[in-house]
């Protein structure tokens, strides 16, 4: 892109540059300039940091023009001009008609996808009469015990005009197999349904610890689920692969990369190996990233995710279909930023980790709210967060233009930078005998714990400054912002209504179809369409998942993953 | 020789971010203290019957779900139960100031909320650790 | 110091604070380990050695499964490293005692070196005896695991396990004759991964060209795939046959013998070792001889000497 003697005369005025500005160097306005993931930054960029921008082909391969391969600069040729990115709020009150109604709700400001947050014990596979389950039935998110539940929360919501994205991992297929029934019951063609489903269990066991069984039967059940919508629910994304919580467990910008993209490329063999055409399964996957408040960080790692993934795909392993190339995104702005002090400035962390998202080219977009560190966002605090997006999509004019910091010299050395430490990453996975060994042996658990506690570390001596925590504090602040409360009600009426369900299904039928289900697990065969039929019959979420746990026995955590150094 | 500061580290209830547990409990191994760590999802029964075993000072309990108003409660009663009630309890998370100031009313020695440095966390296990009555 | 009716009564608390107690050296301790020390002759040691990452606290975990399930009372003693820098430790093995139910029939201590190099603390020992008098049959140790051969497990242990993995072939080649001397049984963790057989059939190889002390024996190797259950029998079985040989041949009997006497050498060294320093380190007397060997007036033999004979004319 550069030219040798362009290069050459940029070397000669960048030392007398250099030189000029010596002068000013002894004073600085911070001790250290670095990224929130630590890394140290140059004072400028210029064209000279731009690792072999003189090749002919430089443009072509590094960078390229938006929806062609590498796709550094965006999946599709006009971007935002053409397709705004989705508003996409998650949402998931205490009962199931509260979550209805937040929905219609949303769907009537304007919100154009639905998110479903769901409540401890049912992201843990326990029912909530479970003893597990006491004292957090309905927070955090929505109780689901059965197909009943399902049908509450879609009430009176066209399942075909509307993309739900479901937050779940462990149960994923549960969750979906009872969509699937809500939609059967509805009258819905399958085909038309469109959303998303977390599923995303390797992250659970590097980051959000909400595994239920041993990781390779739990990549056998996310096989089976991929396997049965390839056929009959086409439109569905059958797994998020997320790096959103391994940033929020507190890994770099670069290990939240590198460690999301070594998960995709794990399940990606995983459906190979179970025999499923990688052209077929591909386009239906998307990942999900954090907005961290490292503002061009954070760009330069949506950037680097594309051409990497798009690398891989087309290389590795060798995906013709230019759709299977394509790493569609959706991006949540970082909860672990947001401080409890002086909460109202997490209005502002959220709106510029959100204009980093939308300058990074993301497909989708969750906003937080102001409170979400103290509990469930207010319903004032929510209409903030989405708000907030609604002004950088019709007021900033960065929707405008595609990719507009694409060749900002600095943006281009950082994607550069953080697909070699992405590529310096899968090679030590790899040396360490791939993405299971890993974190069986806790690998990634120690490096993010590492990360966490250096920045810790670097809070605490002040180098990193934390608005109203550790600087510009306010003296004898309350920590007192309107937090949504649940009501002890909602656990005895989601019980309550769980044991009538059970007193009126068909319960021999019930027993007969989990026994299914267990042989189907221990003999190896697709687990999705049993647990579609136990589902039907509403058999219960904790049933279903206890007969799979009584087959494939529950995942401990490596006490190596413990040691932080 | 020297008195170490022994101290138990728990996460009880479902959730499973486990950040902040770890933090601290690198923190406080870094200040010199033997920290033993529970792992998930333990039940205040297993907390407290792991913090008799492992004879330590205190136990801290890091809760970010919600359910802090039955988990605190739960423990202190456990250790009521088990004649025990001088290992110390603390606590951090998501934890509002209200919740904070009675679960300190019911026994719990301190409730650490978020942004609290950790070397508030090291001093208060220090002094408390060093004025608990001397074993027998 | 401890109560021992407390302790008798089978208050678990008062077991604690005894090995709390044998950490710290409390005055007094030797005279309870005394006291208890014939009721945890009847205890079975097992000690679980191996390179970190071996699987160790899994196979721990699921030996004492099946020792529970057969009707025994289970003890278990987690060593891991105390920092040098800092002193302080993070103990993390007790993360895979959540499966195990809470009624008393499985101990865990969490121990921390504090300073001790051979894979286990200086209380361990005494620690299994607290363990055994209080009525814990089987008392299973796991060693810290640092890489190296950890030879302190043969004097607190009746029975030791070598857990390796596929990957740790290098370092069995430079630990071999180390790692003979210990392991009664082997274990190929991790058998599903690329290597397993060579490995296992290296250790073969290795077990019998050594031809150890006891030729009676020759120690069997199991492959285990220990997270997922596999082979898990098979090694229950295999310590158990080890046990009844051990105890037919006498072999048990001349090993706890051996045992005890070099528990009473150790006694003893650490009662002199520790008489000689109180008395030659008081009133900074070793920093003037330091003083005058920096100085170039004396060097370290001349004052080793010195300070001998002064302590025994």
């Amino acid at each position: 892109m550069f030219a040798g003697k362009f290069l050459e005369k940029i070397k000669e005025k960048f030392s007398s540059w250099d030189k000029n500005a010596e002068k000013y160097r002894s004073k600085k306005s911070l001790p250290r300039f670095f990224t929130i993931s630590g890394e140290d930054i140059n004072e400028l960029y210029t064209p000279l940091d731009i690792k072999g921008s003189s090749a002919d082909d430089y443009f072509e391969k590094q960078i390229n023009f938006p929806g062609e391969y590498p796709y550094t600069r965006g999946i599709h040729p006009t971007m935002y001009r053409t397709k705004m990115w989705t508003f996409r709020q998650f949402a998931g009150m205490a009962s199931p008609e509260e979550t209805n109604e937040r929905f219609k709700y949303i769907l009537a400001q304007g919100g154009t996808g639905l998110s479903t947050a769901f409540d401890l014990p049912t992201l843990m596979g326990y029912d909530s009469d479970q003893p597990q389950s006491l004292g957090e039935v309905g927070k955090c998110g929505v109780a689901v015990d059965t197909l009943a539940d399902m049908e509450i929360i879609f009430e009176g919501i066209d399942l075909g005009k509307v993309s739900v994205s479901m937050t779940i991992n462990s149960p994923a297929s549960i969750i979906l197999a009872m969509y699937l029934a809500v939609a059967e019951k509805k009258g819905v063609p399958l085909d038309k349904l469109r959303g998303t489903l977390q599923n995303d269990i390797l992250k659970e066991y590097i980051a959000q610890k909400e595994f239920i069984y041993p990781p390779k039967p739990s990549i056998k059940l996310i096989t089976d689920m991929m396997a049965y919508c390839l056929k009959n629910v086409p439109q569905w994304n059958t797994i998020s692969i997320s790096g959103y919580h391994i940033r929020e467990a507190g890994s770099t910008a670069a290990q939240e990369l590198a460690f999301t993209l070594a998960d995709g490329f794990c399940y990606i063999e995983a459906a190979i190996e179970a025999g499923l055409d990688v052209d077929e399964f591909a386009p239906r996957l998307s990942f999900f990233f954090n907005a961290h408040s490292d503002f061009f960080e954070e760009i330069a790692k949506y950037r680097a995710a594309r051409r990497i993934y798009a690398r891989h795909m087309k290389e590795r392993y060798k995906a013709k279909n230019q759709r299977s190339w394509l790493l569609r995104f959706h991006t949540q702005t970082a909860g672990c930023s947001l401080t409890a002090q002086q909460p109202e400035n997490n209005i502002v962390r959220t709106a510029i980790q959100a204009l980093s998202a939308v300058m990074g080219g993301t497909q989708s977009l969750h906003t937080n709210a102001m409170d979400e560190t103290l509990a469930l966002p207010s319903e004032r605090a929510a209409l903030i967060a989405l708000r907030t997006q609604q002004v950088i999509a019709h007021e900033t004019g960065v929707a405008n233009t595609v990719d507009p910091l694409g060749g900002s010299y600095f943006v281009e050395a950082l994607t550069d930078k953080m697909e070699k430490e992405a590529e310096e990453y899968f090679a030590e996975i790899e040396k360490r005998g791939g993405v299971l060994t890993c974190i069986e042996e806790g690998f990634f658990q120690t490096e993010i714990a590492r990360a966490a506690y250096q920045f810790q570390k670097e809070i605490e001596s002040k180098e990193r400054v934390i608005v109203g925590v550790n600087d510009y504090t306010l003296e004898n602040e309350k920590i007192d912002i309107p937090v949504l409360k649940i009501d002890k009600e909602c656990e005895r009426k989601q019980i309550a209504a769980l044991q009538k369900i059970k007193a009126e299904r068909n319960n021999g039928q019930v027993q007969v179809l989990l026994d299914k289900l267990k042989q189907v697990a221990t003999d190896g065969g697709n687990t999705f369409e049993a647990i579609l039929e136990c589902s039907r019959e509403y058999a219960t979420l904790g049933e279903m998942c206890d007969v799979l746990r009584s087959v494939w026995g529950e995942h401990v955590e490596n006490p190596a993953a413990m040691q932080v150094s | 020789m020297e008195k170490k500061v022994r101290v138990l580290l728990a996460k009880p209830g479902l959730d499973g971010h486990d950040r902040g547990v770890k933090v601290i409990a690198a923190a406080l191994r870094d200040a010199g203290m033997e920290v033993i760590y529970t792992g998930l999802r333990q039940t205040p029964q297993m907390i407290v019957d792991a913090a008799i075993q492992e004879d330590v000072d205190a136990i801290g309990v890091s809760i970010l779900s919600g359910a802090h108003m039955t988990l605190f409660p739960a423990i202190l009663e456990e250790l009521k139960a088990k004649d025990a009630t001088d290992i110390i309890l603390f606590g951090g998370g998501i934890i509002p100031d209200d919740d904070k100031t009675e679960l300190e009313k019911m026994g719990v020695a301190k409730i650490f909320t978020p942004g609290a440095p950790t070397e508030e966390a090291i001093k208060f296990l220090r002094e408390a650790a060093g004025s608990r009555s001397p074993k027998e | 110091m401890v109560s021992l009716d407390k302790f008798y009564n089978g208050n678990v608390r008062a077991l604690s604070q005894l090995i709390s107690a044998i950490e710290y050296q409390q005055n007094g301790v030797h005279k309870t380990l005394g006291e208890i020390f014939p009721k945890a002759a009847g205890s079975l040691k097992i000690g679980i050695t191996g390179p970190p990452g071996a699987g160790k606290s899994t196979l721990v975990n699921s030996l004492a499964h099946q020792f529970i399930d057969s009707g025994n009372k289970v003890g278990i003693l987690a060593v891991d490293p105390t920092s040098p820098f800092t002193g302080g430790a993070l103990l993390g093995d007790r993360v895979r005692m959540n499966e195990f139910p809470i009624d008393g029939r499985v101990y865990f201590r969490s121990m921390a070196t504090r300073g001790s190099s051979g894979g286990l603390s200086a209380a361990t020992d005494n620690a299994t005896l607290a363990l055994g008098a209080f009525g814990y049959d089987i008392i299973l140790i796991e060693t810290v695991g640092v890489g190296q051969v950890e030879l302190d497990i043969i004097d607190s242990c009746d029975a030791v396990i070598v857990v390796l993995v596929p990957e740790s072939g290098d370092s069995v080649q430079t630990m071999k004759a180390g790692l003979m001397e210990i392991g009664d049984v082997f274990v190929v963790n991790k058998c599903d991964r690329p290597g397993s057989d060579r490995m296992a059939a290296d250790l073969r190889y290795a077990i019998d060209s050594w031809k150890r002390f006891d030729e009676g024996w020759i120690a069997p190797v199991v492959c285990t795939e220990a997270i997922n259950g596999k082979n898990l029998d098979e090694l229950f079985e295999k310590v158990q046959t080890f046990v009844k040989y051990s105890k037919d041949s006498g072999r048990f009997v001349s090993q706890r013998r051996q045992q005890i006497s070099k528990k009473i050498m150790s006694l003893l060294q650490n009662r002199f070792r520790q008489e000689f320093l109180d008395q030659i380190d008081t009133g900074g007397k070793i920093e003037s001889y330091i003083d005058e060997i920096v100085g170039g007036k004396s060097n370290p033999f001349d004052v080793g000497e010195k300070l001998y004979q002064q302590f025994r004319p």
